[in-house]
């Protein structure tokens, strides 16, 4: 956890962690972009195809992009669930939490006041609008 | 080629605002030239401006607070006595767009730039020693988020003299902050110092986040971490998760004025509720970023003037970090009359009246710490009794407010102002004097006056109830906030009164200020010789005062918690050389001006983008850029101290001590 032993210590003007950029190597890399680029193009497809049943196009988007931000975290951030990796992997979790909070929180808010404050007929604009 | 700047942008005609200006300018001039006179310009550019140790940059920070609690403190009392003044059919002496940017600016000033780098400063003198380190994990950033913050700073203060600051409030709700009634740069300065300063505290929050989860002395568990740190930590992780969100809301805005968007405005489907949603859910834990660091200083205060370990150590570490994830939870309860329905306001109001259960926890430790103890009263103590005494008022307040229906009836009201100075300077404030008065022989090697220290406090704490408790009243008697004027001269005596709480508070302000200038003049007396005057228990005080570039010559073993504490009954020390240990050269991060640099471009187009002057946010962009890229290719970036002179100041600090 420390890597300031006794006497011959040092502070380095860089990120915890900084020097890892070994473990995995070119080969992590590489998969993590095969895998990008798959899920990217994926994406592409079903936004254009007309295979696919229109309402789920949405749904499988946001699927592919919860994906792709997997790929990232696991490949390129190398954020794993190993004991070392405990902060980063708390840090992650603690991010999500708040981002969830702050975007079904403001959702939950803001459908409650349209719900409240908008007149049947000005709800229909709304709708109208969107 | 000047955007919308001209000599109209210089109030001429408004003689308060430009008796106001004339007087800062005089002032800085008095400052530059006395530096300048005296050839305090080297020194200062190679010790201070360009220095990335922590503990230079915390004094700094402290240092901006304290000026900056001038100025909002000057905005404060020409509110207060317009309000004494006019009551029925007088009018005052402040036009109301005047008064419109007073409030405004006495907002944002004291929440942005006295408390923010009051508790900041603390942060960042304190936490490194607390953890046994050198220095925090980016020191070259830390430099940097400094420079931003005082960049900001600058552009409010540019906003007094030149143009006009924003008559929104302190949070500038739009529609009423968007181009079509706000047509004027007032809201424009207002942004653009906040996102300027904001990057700044995000980058603090980085920096400290990391240095406490990484860097810590060897043995420093986080069981071990003292309390402060603790509360360090929950705050900056605070910072980072809801900086951004006022970044982006901010970015909205300025995209709304500046290029016809429409995320707030009434027309082209905007909707300006949801900046006030999005604009809260940063604003309640910006209460407990500032509170929380407080929380840690009474903590140390009240453990140290004990004499007693803290009681509850691990139940305050688990309150803190409750508050911390609660914190994102509640902010509804600020705008509970906006329009949400009962079942929405119902969680959100229970989920705020959950939070009073840690800070309850907490008050309780605090007693129990001292119960029992022998409690020194020094003015720290004093502060963190009447923290104690005040906070809990305003705690109620607040579970009151957290009723929706009361909070129907007292919303926008005195009754709401009282609650969350109540809450502030109560709370956060009183910390931070606390905090400056204990820490303050750690980083000058000599103790403040206690005489003055202690007339502050009383003058604080009378002043802060008679200004704010007939504001109580005149909240429940229906008195709004933001009045330049009101019809009901019932209200004027006890306005009046408030007042001469204000004038208290002068008083507080000004022994704070003869405080420091007796302490400085009387510092052979005061001095402090043995590094822990007030016979300290956390690693702090283990080093010399003022702490070396260093610190630590040694980093400490640490075995408990209250390391020093136990250091010191086991008769051992962190500078003298064990039976196995060696003197040894130690590498420091280099000084750099990066970050000064960048804040003086960041400075120059922030007030290009204000006036619309595009060649010149150019200019100033390219040169922040610049200014980074030329950083990032220094070739030293680390200095060492020989081992020798590590010795010879230890050594010397061992003579000094024993004599």
């Amino acid at each position: 956890m420390h890597d300031a032993s006794d006497g011959h210590d040092t502070l380095h003007d860089h990120a915890p962690g900084g020097g890892r950029h070994t473990r995995g190597g070119v080969r992590t890399y590489l998969a993590g972009l095969g895998f990008a680029v798959v899920l990217t193009l994926a994406s592409f497809w079903v936004a254009s195809t007309q295979t696919i049943w229109g309402p789920s196009v949405p749904v499988l988007l946001a699927a592919l992009a919860i994906g792709q931000m997997g790929v990232h975290v696991v490949f390129f951030l190398h954020i794993s669930s190993g004991p070392d990796d405990t902060n980063n992997f708390l840090a992650l979790a603690f991010g999500i939490f708040i981002v969830g909070l702050v975007v079904f929180g403001s959702m939950l808010i803001m459908s409650n006041l349209n719900s409240n404050n908008m007149t049947p007929m000005a709800n229909g604009q709304m709708q109208m609008q969107r | 080629m000047l955007g919308k700047l001209s000599w109209d942008a210089i109030p001429f005609d408004q003689p308060i605002p430009m008796a106001a200006s004339l007087l800062m300018i005089l002032a800085i001039l008095a400052v530059l030239a006395t530096v300048l006179l005296k050839g305090w310009g080297p020194y200062l550019w190679r010790e201070w401006i360009t220095s990335v140790d922590h503990k230079r940059i915390g004094v700094m920070y402290g240092l901006l607070a304290l000026v900056m609690l001038l100025r909002g403190f000057t905005d404060a009392i020409m509110m207060r006595s317009q309000q004494a003044l006019a009551a029925g059919d007088a009018r005052g002496y402040l036009p109301p767009e005047h008064y419109d940017q007073i409030f405004s600016a006495h907002g944002t000033i004291m929440i942005f730039f006295v408390a923010m780098p009051f508790v900041i400063g603390l942060m960042n003198f304190i936490v490194p020693l607390q953890l046994g380190v050198r220095d925090v994990a980016f020191p070259v950033l830390n430099s940097i988020s400094f420079w931003l913050t005082a960049a900001g700073v600058l552009l409010v203060n540019m906003s007094l003299v030149i143009g006009e600051f924003a008559k929104t409030g302190w949070l500038v709700y739009p529609p009423l902050s968007e181009l079509a009634y706000s047509p004027g740069v007032g809201v424009d300065y207002y942004l653009w110092a906040l996102q300027i300063s904001g990057a700044g505290t995000l980058m603090t929050g980085i920096n400290f986040t990391t240095t406490i989860l990484k860097l810590r002395a060897p043995g420093m568990g986080y069981g071990r971490m003292p309390i402060f740190c603790w509360t360090a930590l929950a705050s900056n992780l605070l910072i980072i998760a809801a900086f951004p969100i006022l970044t982006a809301t901010f970015a909205m805005l300025l995209l709304d004025r500046y290029l016809g968007f429409h995320f707030f405005t009434t027309d082209g489907g905007g909707n300006a509720m949801m900046y006030i949603n999005l604009i809260w859910a940063w604003g309640h834990p910006e209460v407990y970023i500032l509170i929380l660091p407080a929380f840690g200083v009474y903590s140390e205060v009240i453990s140290t003037f004990s004499g007693k370990a803290l009681f509850g150590y691990r139940s305050m570490v688990v309150a803190t970090m409750a508050i911390c994830m609660l914190s994102f939870m509640v902010w509804l309860h600020h705008f509970f009359t906006m329009g949400a329905g009962g079942d929405v306001n119902g969680v959100f109001g229970i989920a705020t009246m959950i939070i009073a259960v840690p800070t309850g926890v907490k008050i309780f430790n605090w007693l129990f710490t001292m119960f029992g103890g022998r409690v020194r009263f020094t003015s720290p103590i004093l502060w963190s009794l009447g923290f104690m005494c005040t906070f809990v008022i305003g705690g109620m307040t607040g579970v009151l407010l957290a009723v929706p229906p009361a909070d129907f009836v007292l919303h926008n009201s005195l009754f709401l102002i009282a609650h969350f100075h109540n809450v502030i300077i109560g709370g956060v404030l009183f910390g931070a004097f606390a905090g400056y008065t204990y820490w303050f022989p750690k980083a000058f090697g000599f103790t403040l006056d206690e005489r003055y220290g202690k007339a502050a406090f009383w003058f604080w704490l009378i002043g802060f109830y008679l200004a704010f408790m007939p504001l109580y009243l005149l909240g429940l008697m229906g008195a709004t906030r933001r009045m330049q004027h009101y019809p009901e001269t019932d209200w004027q005596p006890l306005m009046i009164v408030a007042m001469i709480g204000a004038l208290f508070i002068l008083a507080g302000i000004l022994c704070i200020a003869l405080q420091l200038y007796v302490s400085i003049r009387n510092r052979v007396a005061l001095r402090d010789r043995t590094g822990d005057p007030w016979n300290g228990r956390t690693l702090e005080w283990s080093t010399a005062s003022p702490p070396p570039p260093w610190n630590f010559a040694f980093l400490p073993h640490v075995q408990a918690p209250d390391a020093w504490w136990r250091m010191k009954q086991a008769g051992q020390h962190t500078s003298v050389p064990g039976a196995e240990r060696q003197w040894h050269a130690i590498t420091l991060p280099r000084n750099s001006p990066v970050g000064f640099f960048i804040s003086f471009f960041a400075v120059i187009s922030g007030f290009a983008l204000i006036w619309h002057i595009w060649w010149m946010a150019i200019i100033g962009i390219a040169g922040m850029a610049a200014s980074g890229l030329v950083h990032a290719w220094r070739i030293d970036s680390e200095i060492e101290i020989p081992a020798e002179e590590v010795a010879a100041f230890e050594q010397a600090r061992q003579r000094s001590a024993a004599t």
